[in-house]
């Protein structure tokens, strides 16, 4: 087996001089492996696991029932706990008592197929807009998005670095933007307020939106992170 | 004891992974008896925003690599582009954890390399002091009872956060911002205490003194906690110099090693205190340790506010910051933070910015070299104590 | 301590001995002794902890600096060892062999300067970014503004003043400009 392994690093390393440079793992590359009754297969291991379709546009039901699906979202806002910035500092102060998001149904959950909510915490750099991408596909729809800090608006202070990026909108959709640096407790809780208020009103589609300028996100995405070694939608 | 497994039966594993000639150990993944496991980025056990991959035998990790850069900003690169007062408000988000530690670093540094050091007022000094001692003590309320978080004690954490957000008023009273202050400026600091924020700190300090007590009952008599945390992730003594371990991590394995009364700065030398130590070196000595020293926080912002003047000149006559321009000249300071020795390099060229200045925290050994060697043959369960135990602050290693 | 460098001078010949502080000093070293240097510090003197290892660019000269800044806990005193490498090949010996946490230093330097350091485990892994094809970006020539506004869609709308400029506008719009000269200089 350490053959093989040894074989696969030297045709990767064959390939990254040959051309542009591959940045898939030897381990996530298609390839022929022989199954344990002795066929041979073909996998692909970035797409065997995930289904690499396009995301679809979901239409609302009609009337009560929408109206009573929006109801249930807006009361039970479960978030992803990823802190992808400093703003995550503030996620322990609002859970705790003094703030207690609890009681607006808002609660932290810690993988992305339980979470319907995603609060980007401040800056982004391009290494964690990859995960934050993965993550965001990964979710159930509906689903929405809060950018914390104005670093996510546009760029804050690091609007010149070369890591970070300077709008979270041109990659993923945002549903509320919280200005600040930091945003206190309190102005998380006004857009816990203000994102219940749109699901209610049913104008939180951007997960929809998602799906109907898919191309675009994705080429936006594409031009960034340099090194693409994952399927085009990660569900 | 976790590393005894069910019942005492500890599995062998002596034979595992097997070693080749060189010394390292062989990890085919093929052969199907170790398993990738990648713990974090994504993942509310981690200290923030980075990733350990670990290789796992059982429930074993045979191997475990750090990996960061997802919260790299650029500090470095954006400080050199700014004049030195604009770095100011740059660079208190170097870390989030004890902010206000990079406030007095980078003015320290460019105070000594302009030839102000010994020109800030008494008064400025004695400020100084109380707000890294209460830096110092809201970063100790989330490390203390969190690390009672990792075995699911989180009641802890709920009654350290509450605490915590009581300092950040007293904070947001004195410099007008409750988590990035910038109240430590060059020449100075900003303000002045205002008027009633002894007593409302006093009465706060109570309420902290109510809280070391019972989190001494909630944690250090706990069986589980005792359990899990004894004898788990050892620091021996003599990895302190070969990893450059610092801080109360350094204190926990015997090495008493406090920049405070090491290398006194500000006016660490007239106030009273020894800074606590212990000879495990394992995760409950290390939090003990931090306990002391949360008891020793409190005691220190009370000698402080005897001891402190009642009023004085807070700033002294600096250049127009616009045209500020420091000859060329390099010096390193540093400072004891709640994890341990953080310092700042310091590079100016004669320009009116810096020419480079380069951070050191503690985070930068511990959560990379130590941590990887400590995670060999720690059981999965304990990966995350064994990090939060090092006060791991990602922000601060890839700035 | 000054017994110290003045031995470390003599020993090594070195120019250039400057005391920031009484217990701090910065010495320059050709590039060929230095970790010698540093290995006689960490062995004969007990500057047993190592604080960090950084490097400055030069590009006005042509060369990088690098530094490795020691500590001694018994003295409590440090000293920095100051080497400069040229710009056009920069390749150091690693020291990876004294500290346990030097190779994280070398592999950032790697990646952040380009400064080989060959032997030093892990040297030619990513540290901080993923992805990168651009010249090292801590290097002065990298322009991190120009690079931003070429990748990541500023949001039309945001300026930015020189703050000179704006405050003499907004503050003193009718005072003559007169050029201050820096107490300092």
């Amino acid at each position: 087996m350490n053959d093989k392994i040894n074989e696969m690093l030297q045709r990767s390393a064959q390939n990254a001089n040959q051309s542009e440079k591959s940045f898939i793992r030897p381990e996530d590359e298609e390839r022929e492996v022989i199954a344990p009754d002795g066929s041979t297969i073909k996998i692909n291991p970035i797409y065997d696991y995930f289904s690499g379709k396009k995301p679809q546009e979901e239409k609302p039901l009609n009337g009560v029932v929408e109206k009573f699906l929006n109801w249930a979202r807006a009361e039970s806002i479960w978030v992803l706990g990823f802190g992808t910035g400093c703003g995550s500092i503030e996620i322990p102060p609002l859970m705790t008592p003094r703030f207690d998001a609890y009681r607006f149904g808002v609660q932290m959950r810690a993988t992305p197929r339980q979470s319907n909510a995603f609060i980007i915490s401040g800056y982004l750099s391009v290494k964690t807009l990859k995960r934050v991408i993965r993550s965001y596909e990964q979710m159930p729809s509906p689903k929405y998005v809060l950018a914390l800090g104005s670093c996510t608006i546009n760029g804050g202070m690091y609007y010149d670095s070369y890591s970070t990026i300077n709008r979270l909108d041109k990659y993923i959709p945002v549903d509320v933007y919280i200005a600040g640096c930091m945003p206190r407790p309190e102005a998380l809780l006004a857009g816990f307020m203000k994102l219940k208020e749109l699901i209610k009103e049913g104008k939180a589609e951007k997960a929809n939106e998602y799906a109907r300028n898919f191309d675009e996100y994705k080429a936006n995405q594409k031009k960034i992170i340099k090194d693409w070694n994952m399927p085009d939608y990660n569900w | 004891m976790s590393n005894k497994g069910l019942f005492g039966f500890k599995p062998d594993r002596s034979n595992y992974p097997e070693i080749d000639k060189d010394g390292k150990a062989i990890l085919d993944l093929s052969s199907q008896k170790y398993t990738k496991l990648w713990l974090g980025p994504n993942h509310p056990g981690v200290t923030g925003n980075m990733a350990v991959e670990l290789t796992i035998s059982g429930d074993e990790v045979v191997e475990a690599r750090t990996h960061v850069g997802y919260l790299h900003r650029g500090f470095e690169k954006l400080i050199e582009r700014r004049l030195f007062v604009q770095g100011f408000p740059t660079s208190i988000r170097m870390c989030v954890a004890e902010p206000d530690t990079n406030e007095y670093l980078i003015a320290q540094c460019t105070e000594e390399l302009s030839g102000y050091a010994d020109k800030v007022p008494e008064m400025a000094v004695w400020l100084r002091t109380l707000v890294l001692e209460l830096a110092r003590l809201q970063g100790l309320l989330r490390g203390v009872p969190g690390q009672a978080g990792t075995f699911s004690l989180g009641i802890g954490v709920q009654w350290g956060v509450y605490l915590r957000d009581l300092i950040l008023d007293r904070f947001e009273e004195l410099t007008g911002a409750r988590v990035y202050h910038m109240y430590i400026i060059p020449g100075g600091v900003r303000g002045l205490l205002p008027a009633g924020f002894k007593k409302r700190l006093e009465e706060n300090l109570k309420e902290i003194d109510d809280f070391i007590v019972r989190i001494h009952q909630l944690m250090f008599n706990n069986s589980v906690f005792k359990k899990r945390s004894v004898g788990v992730g050892v620091i021996p003594k003599e990895w302190i110099d070969q990893y450059g371990i610092v801080g109360t991590t350094a204190r926990a394995s015997g090495v008493k090693r406090d920049v405070r009364k090491d290398n006194p700065y500000l006016v660490y030398d007239q106030l009273d205190f020894d800074p606590p130590t212990a000879t495990d070196g394992d995760i409950y000595a290390r939090t003990f340790v931090r306990w002391q020293e949360l008891i020793q926080t409190v005691d220190l912002i009370r000698q402080i506010m005897a001891k402190m003047p009642a009023k004085g000149d807070i700033r002294a006559k600096m250049p127009n910051v616009l045209h500020w321009r420091i000859p060329k000249g390099e010096t390193y300071v540093r400072l004891e933070s709640g994890r341990g020795e953080y310092g700042m390099y310091y590079v100016t060229d004669g320009s009116d910015k810096p020419r480079r200045i380069n951070l050191r925290g503690p985070s930068y050994t511990h959560g990379i070299a130590l941590l990887e060697r400590m995670l060999v043959n720690a059981n999965i369960a304990d990966v995350h104590a064994i990090m939060v135990s090092l006060q791991v602050c990602p922000p601060e290693i890839e700035r | 301590m000054k017994a110290i460098v003045q031995e470390i001078t003599e020993k090594y010949n070195l120019q250039n001995a400057v005391f920031q502080r009484d217990n701090m000093a910065f010495v320059e070293v050709e590039k060929k002794f230095a970790i010698d240097l540093v290995t006689f510090l960490k062995d004969y003197h007990q500057f047993s902890h190592f604080v960090m290892m950084s490097c400055v660019d030069w590009i006005e000269d042509g060369q990088f600096q690098l530094l490795y800044l020691l500590h001694n806990p018994a003295l409590k005193v440090d000293i920095g060892i100051k080497t400069y490498l040229n710009r056009t090949e920069p390749v150091m010996q690693s020291a990876h062999h004294l500290w346990k946490q030097i190779w994280t230093y070398q592999r950032e330097i790697k990646e952040a300067f380009g400064i080989d350091f060959p032997g030093s485990p892990n040297v030619d892994e990513n540290f901080v970014l993923e992805g990168w094809t651009e010249i090292p970006h801590m290097r002065r020539d990298f322009d991190t503004a120009a690079y931003s506004e070429k990748t990541y869609f500023p949001r039309e709308g945001r300026f930015t003043h020189d703050p000179a400029t704006y405050m003499r506008e907004k503050l003193y719009p009718n005072q003559p400009v007169t050029a201050k000269k820096n107490t300092n200089e």
